[in-house]
């Protein structure tokens, strides 16, 4: 193997990795895929007419979406002044939010998720102070609501957002911000016009991380869902294991993966355009 | 977590995979890598120390407006910076509430001494601690999830590290086909590729074991290993090992004398998040466990589905010192935040 540089290593060295994915990664996909074509009569696409023509499969397809792109938006929303916070600040004050930052998204996800069934029960913390308030006489059904998903799926995957916004504002630094207030503009103009276009890769790699772990987050969505609310996940589970359907599932799981990559792929399209605009 | 799906992968290109895994993935490693790879024209390489240089913090504070701009334009530009900041501010602080809140809660929760999850406590005491001592179920399916994780952590970092340095300084179609490859398992819904990974251990006769668990955590973990050793590797300075060979030493001894020492902490931050990422995987665990090889999470949440019980309070409890620690440690070993953004 020719090896251009001192520095170069030898290129046989990805072949372990490569065949293990091959076997384990990349075969299961292809297994997964052939058994979504069975059907009762024969191979063909039954499977995937019967979750399109059911108009209950089409709806926790469409929740499902509607939940990540809902989650995004509440990490963006709230994750840029974070990250914004964060490069305004000195080093000392930047490390304790990088903490802050950093320890959600290492903690155990069953862990995170059950602080919000604590958070939202019926004896939770935001019950008990909307009593103790006087707001409401017998405790709000919290759990068990989109809302609650939404706010919950939100903590979990906030991290997710805001690490890559940091590492883009990071980049910019104050000297452009500054240099606009000089020219005149004022801090929303100078944001908008100068932050924003600059952050924007940071801003669709936060939302692409945060998307598709938020509509593959199962045990968020089932706990704090409940049974009422099923998502392109459990639903795969339901058919799999519950109903031992595995034509079906497989079907439901590769409907669910090229949604998800459908996304990915428009993601990455648009900040390819970005890019290189900013 | 997930998985490609084989018309899909190809379709959206490896360099779709390629770019989501490594502009996104904060989890695995400097942005650098990506915005590099991708063409950013700052800083292909960023310097380790980059983040504290450019920006001091005083002359934030300094007046925006001023110099010629008139007293009227700099009322409107005192305002508008006020609203901003406090808009900003405001939304930054509710992000801070969310983030950390709910851990709090759990904590305190956690040395209750009722048997419910009231909040606040009625009264404090440390029963649930001692409960989590006869808790054998959580404890056996601790001790599987530790051992799986330390195993797929080990089988990661030997694949990982290779692959790494076999693609690290290659632009070829083919070494960026390969990381594309390689941070799939990233992008694509676990939970499918846990299905997946059923059925071809189905085919293979192969039984749902500590085995089969291991394998499918290292799929979906050996992403991290990859990534930050790849960052670290791209941040190596060439000339080193240039000046190594013309010394004369042997490329082995050069590697194991210049490169490992320098891409040591890159290589441990990606085994602890790999480590973690494995202790705390549900979709794959899901499909490929049985009761005899019980995970921790899965456990956790089939108790909480049932009953929600304090115990797991308190193991949630002892679950986060642990976090704490062990984040605070891998901090100092490998400036483990730096590595994240």
């Amino acid at each position: 193997m020719a090896q251009a540089d001192a520095a170069g290593f030898d290129p046989r060295l990805a072949w372990p990795l490569a065949a293990f994915l091959a076997v384990l990664f990349v075969l299961p996909l292809l297994l997964l895929a052939g058994l979504s074509l069975q059907t009762p009569a024969g191979v063909g696409l039954g499977q995937y007419g019967k979750f399109l023509g059911d108009a209950f499969s089409l709806q926790v397809l469409g929740s499902t979406m509607r939940l990540g792109a809902e989650v995004t938006l509440a990490c963006l929303v709230l994750g840029f002044p974070l990250a914004w916070l964060h490069a305004q600040s000195g080093p000392r004050v930047r490390g304790l939010l990088m903490l802050l930052v950093l320890l959600p998204l290492l903690t155990s996800v069953v862990v995170r998720t059950f602080a919000w069934i604590v958070v939202l029960g019926r004896q939770g913390i935001v019950n008990s102070a909307l009593q103790g308030m006087g707001l409401t006489e017998t405790p709000l059904r919290l759990l068990y609501t989109e809302g609650g998903v939404v706010a919950a799926l939100a903590q979990v995957q906030m991290p997710l957002m805001v690490l890559p916004l940091i590492a883009a504002l990071g980049r910019i630094g104050p000297d452009l911000q500054d240099a606009a207030g000089m020219l005149g503009a004022g801090a929303w103009r100078a944001f908008r016009t100068v932050v924003l276009p600059l952050a924007l890769p940071g801003v669709i790699a936060g939302c692409l991380l945060t998307f598709t772990a938020a509509v593959t987050a199962f045990i968020t969505q089932s706990l704090v869902g409940g049974g009422q609310m099923l998502f392109m996940p459990a639903y795969v589970l339901q058919q799999a294991l519950a109903l031992g359907d595995m034509p079906f599932a497989s079907a439901i799981s590769m409907i669910f993966l090229v949604a998800v990559l459908a996304v990915v792929a428009a993601l990455t399209a648009l900040g390819r355009r970005v890019r290189g605009y900013a | 977590m997930r998985d490609a799906q084989p018309d899909a992968l190809p379709a959206a290109g490896p360099d779709t995979v390629l770019e989501a895994g490594s502009a996104a993935r904060p989890g695995i490693g400097p942005a650098a890598g990506s915005a590099a790879a991708a063409g950013h024209a700052l800083a292909p390489v960023r310097p380790q120390g980059a983040e504290a240089a450019p920006h001091a913090a005083p002359d934030r504070a300094a007046p925006r407006g001023s110099g010629s701009a008139a007293a009227p334009a700099r009322q409107r530009v005192g305002w508008e910076a006020l609203s901003f900041r406090l808009v900003m501010g405001g939304l930054a602080g509710l992000a801070l509430v969310l983030l950390t809140g709910p851990t709090l809660v759990v904590l305190i929760v956690s040395f209750t001494s009722g048997l419910s999850l009231r909040f606040p406590p009625p009264g404090l005491s440390l029963r649930w601690y001692a409960a989590l001592a006869d808790a054998s179920g959580l404890q056996f399916a601790a001790w599987n999830s530790l051992k799986v994780a330390g195993a797929a952590t080990a089988l990661s970092l030997v694949l990982g590290v290779a692959a790494a340095l076999g693609i690290a300084r290659s632009r070829s179609a083919s070494a960026r086909w390969l990381d594309g490859l390689f941070m799939a398992p990233l992008i694509l819904p676990a939970l499918a590729f846990g299905l997946a990974a059923l059925m071809l251990f189905t085919q293979l006769g192969l039984p749902v074991s500590p085995l089969t668990l291991t394998l499918g955590h290292t799929v979906v973990c050996v992403p991290f290993v990859v990534r930050n050793t790849l960052a670290s590797l791209q941040q190596l300075d060439p000339s080193l090992l240039e000046g190594s060979a013309s010394l004369g030493a042997s490329r082995a001894y050069t590697f194991r004398r210049v490169v490992l020492p320098l891409v040591r902490p890159g290589i441990m931050a990606g085994a602890f998040i790999c480590f973690m990422a494995s202790f705390d995987n549900i979709p794959v665990s899901l499909f490929l466990r049985d009761a005899a090889t019980d995970m921790l999470p899965i456990r956790m949440w089939q108790d909480l589905e049932g009953k929600l019980d304090v115990t797991i309070a308190a193991l949630s409890g002892v679950l986060i010192a642990a976090t704490v620690a062990a984040m605070l440690l891998m901090e100092r070993l490998t400036g483990l935040s730096r590595r994240l953004t």
